[in-house]
């Protein structure tokens, strides 16, 4: 393994990792907070002990995130140091922002999660909305930076060096809001799908568990409009592509030729050698329809760029097929639940429903992690689009395989640990004996039969 | 390695002229993001030090009392650390590039320090069922705070020993010097034990205030004593070593105007905090010991300036453009006015004597 593939799985492992526990902290806060909300209002401690499981699981998953996010902030210096030398000064100031935005979150969350008995419930309601919006906010700068790798803004190169530098201008750059939105929907539909896949899991063993229909209930809230709206924003992000980065979007749509009226490639395995993608189904003048809106325009292939700048065209198209294929399956069981919802089905006892989502507990943070995958390695060999290469802004340390197969160890271990607790803590049904029933015990307000929540 | 490419236009050329420039103003927030970091989250990795150290009839309840006294706490004070790193790489984008270089090995056994101590501090909290599992998250908890400090010191020590100057990075002379050598050395390894010792002692001193127990309280202000004599052992063994190991500190420290002022405060504050704890005045010991670990750490930087990077990457050559510098102290300014009041928001609700509440153990819902 050379040291530039070392780091690079080393950067993709760290990125990976961190990536679930960004998406589940972005999100967590917002189910949590619901039920807290749903506490205070009803009175019912169902609702609490859903807000305070939900707490955990943030703290869990916060600490690991920050962590790792440290890790991700030392590794751009330590493996890409000519990177960091380039494009501090351009890209640093989201990152700046970014620590800000977290900083609030790590003070609010130790406030929401040590203060329940130390200040009033409206302040604590408060604090945790504090965290679920920096949350978000977090999430957003650092993407913000990832979208001025792929689409670069801000700076001219004058003999190699960076002039006339405009970090405002870097930041507004032309990949940052599409990137940005995709990003913000897919932590809401990823965790929220997680956590309502594993509660219908359970509801399918016991369909009158209350603890489990709540849970499901405000998971679904979460997770269900962003699947639905993640299609349109996936648009948003094809139409950027097109314009912006088109190889990435020759890759991932496995696009050899430029042509008018492009077809839409579905499935099948791009032969690069060959140029022509084998066993896959097209759509003729799909993917033109999709990138302008225009069955007739021209899509820019693949072989608008010189050989040695394409990415890994299968991996690309791979990971770009699986984000797709999942997201349509999030958004399809989104909209029939909603559906099965507003004709005032009792969602707990709808079987085929239930499987349903259950299947999508892993599918939203699968395709978090193809959707990363299509857009980095869509991005290679650059890791400036156009600008800087790769190889190029690697650390002249030798030997990088040993930090890699470290930080790799380190998270498989982790990771193992933090599921083992994330279940026994979280996800794991009360013991609680009459919450085992269906109807709302003590001072609920009365919701009967065939409302799951 | 194609160096091509440079983000320096006009490398720190800051307002011009003399006096304080930009770039200076941002190293001072850095230094002041890192020195509140030595501060409020060394106590955190010192608390772990003294969860290791644990012992007597109080065992366990010295463990809870550190446990509840960093719980609310530790997140936000690592985030210091996150900042001082993206103001480095944003403002001073060619020390950070540099500093990635030479000390990539301590630098990610630091990292492996944090990230088992976060996650197992964490699991511990939330973790085990069972005592055994428990143990077993507090020690790798008590093992990652203890390395930590002293890897974090030795990577301040090797820089100002000024070994990691342009002729020092890894050009070809092999893998050792290059990328060991730099900070394995007697004077940097020194620096890390000074910070661990140093951190102990804070922690030491704040868990006094924490303890609502007279006997608990006895347990910390004896370690806190013990800690403090210690940390004069450790001050001197750097001194010494500071005669070979960082020279241009050492002359700093004495030889300049404002270093036997510094000297007389740092003195005054290390008496003032032992003899606080001995009479048992303990908010005055805690702030004693504050200053007294800020005053050393601004003699480093002190020492050190104009040099970010010793001997030879200054903070004016090291510098991003003034549009990211002039951008980055308004965002600074700006962020400031968010983050001040919500960390004293944090800390009145958690750290001041007067709201007793008994341990923070939320509502159980009623069975």
């Amino acid at each position: 393994m050379s040291d530039l593939l070392a780091a690079r799985s080393q950067m993709g492992v760290s990125l990976a990792f961190h990536i679930i526990f960004a998406v589940a902290g972005i999100a967590m806060p917002v189910m949590m907070l619901v039920a807290e909300r749903r506490w205070q209002v009803t009175g019912h401690a169902i609702y609490l002990d859903l807000a305070q499981r939900w707490a955990k699981g943030t703290a869990i998953l916060f600490a690991v995130g920050a962590v790792s996010g440290t890790v991700l902030s030392f590794e751009l210096g330590l493996l890409w140091p000519e990177f960091m030398r380039f494009a501090g000064p351009i890209i640093g100031m989201p990152f700046s922002l970014e620590g800000f935005a977290f900083f609030t979150e790590a003070i609010f969350l130790g406030i929401y999660l040590y203060g329940w008995d130390r200040i009033p419930p409206r302040a604590h309601l408060a604090a945790g909305v504090i965290v679920a919006l920096s949350g978000a906010a977090s999430g957003v700068f650092v993407v913000i930076a990832n979208a001025w790798m792929n689409a670069p803004t801000g700076f001219e190169v004058v003999q190699g060096q960076a002039v006339n530098v405009d970090p405002l201008a870097a930041m507004a750059n032309p990949a940052a809001l599409p990137q940005a939105l995709h990003m913000t929907l897919a932590a809401y539909a990823a965790t929220g799908f997680a956590v309502a896949g594993i509660h219908a899991m359970l509801l399918l063993k016991d369909p009158d568990n209350a603890f489990h229909r709540r849970a499901l209930a405000i998971a679904l809230i979460v997770g269900g409009p962003a699947a639905v709206l993640q299609p349109i924003s996936g648009d948003l992000s094809a139409r950027h592509l097109a314009r912006h980065q088109p190889v990435k979007l020759a890759a991932a749509e496995a696009l050899f030729h430029t042509q008018a009226g492009a077809p839409l490639t579905l499935g099948g395995w791009p032969d690069v050698d060959r140029r022509e993608t084998r066993f896959a189904v097209d759509i003729p003048a799909g993917l033109s329809l999709l990138a302008f809106h225009d069955p007739g325009a021209v899509v820019k292939g693949l072989d608008a760029a010189p050989r040695d700048e394409w990415p890994n065209v299968p991996a690309v198209h791979l990971a770009f097929q699986l984000m797709v294929a999942l997201g349509t399956y999030l958004a399809l069981v989104a909209l029939w639940t909603g559906w099965r919802a507003w004709r005032g089905a009792d969602l707990a006892h709808e079987r085929w429903l239930l499987r349903a989502i259950a299947l999508a507990a892993p599918m939203g943070f699968l395709a978090v992690e193809a959707g990363w995958m299509m857009t980095e390695l869509g991005r290679q060999p650059w890791v400036i689009y156009g600008v800087l290469k790769t190889a190029d802004a690697v650390t002249p340390m030798p030997g990088l395989i040993v930090p890699f197969l470290t930080f790799t160890l380190l998270y498989c271990f982790l990771g193992v640990i933090v599921v083992w607790l994330l279940y026994r803590h979280i996800l794991r049904s009360p013991e609680i004996l009459e919450w085992r029933g269906f109807y709302m015990p003590v001072k609920s307000r009365g919701r009967g039969k065939g409302e799951g929540g | 390695m194609a160096g091509v490419l440079y983000a320096r236009e006009e490398p720190g050329k800051g307002e011009g002229g003399r006096g304080v420039t930009l770039a200076d103003l941002l190293a001072g927030v850095i230094f002041a993001a890192l020195n509140a970091y030595a501060v409020l989250a060394g106590a955190d990795f010192g608390g772990g030090v003294w969860a290791l150290l644990a012992h007597g009839p109080r065992k366990e309840r010295q463990r809870d009392l550190i446990a509840h006294a960093i719980g609310p706490v530790w997140e936000a004070n690592h985030v210091w650390l996150i900042l001082a790193i993206v103001l480095l790489f944003t403002g001073f984008p060619a020390a950070f590039a540099r500093l990635g270089v030479a000390l990539h090995i301590p630098l990610s056994l630091v990292l492996i320090g944090i990230v088992l101590r976060g996650s197992a501090f964490t699991f511990w909290r939330y973790g085990g069922e069972t005592d055994a599992e428990q143990r077993h998250w507090g020690v790798t908890f008590a093992v990652a705070s203890l390395i930590t400090p002293l890897l974090l010191g030795t990577t301040v020590g090797a820089i100002a020993s000024g070994a990691l100057g342009e002729a020092g990075r890894g050009k070809g002379e092999g893998f050792y010097p290059g990328y060991v050598a730099p900070w394995l050395t007697p004077f940097a390894l020194g620096v890390g034990v000074f910070a661990l010792v140093a951190f102990a002692f804070l922690a030491a001193v704040y868990l006094t205030l924490e303890a609502e127990e007279t006997e608990l309280r006895e347990d910390f202000r004896r370690r806190a004593l013990g800690a403090g004599v210690a940390l004069f052992g450790a001050a001197l063994l750097v001194l010494v070593l500071s005669g070979t190991g960082a020279p241009r500190v050492r002359a700093g420290l004495i030889l300049a105007p404002w270093a036997a002022p510094l000297h007389l405060l740092t003195a005054g504050a290390a008496g003032a905090a032992l003899v606080a704890l001995w009479r048992r005045r303990y908010g005055a010991a805690r702030v004693a010991a504050a200053a007294q670990v800020s005053l050393i750490l601004s003699g480093w930087g002190l020492s050190q300036y104009p040099y970010i990077l010793p001997p030879d990457l200054t903070v004016a050559g090291a510098a991003a453009p003034v549009a990211t510098l002039r951008l980055l102290i308004g965002a600074l300014a700006l962020g400031a006015v968010v983050l001040l009041p919500s960390l004293y928001y944090l800390f009145r609700v958690f750290k001041s004597r007067t709201p007793v509440a008994p341990p923070t153990t939320p509502p159980t819902p009623p069975r």
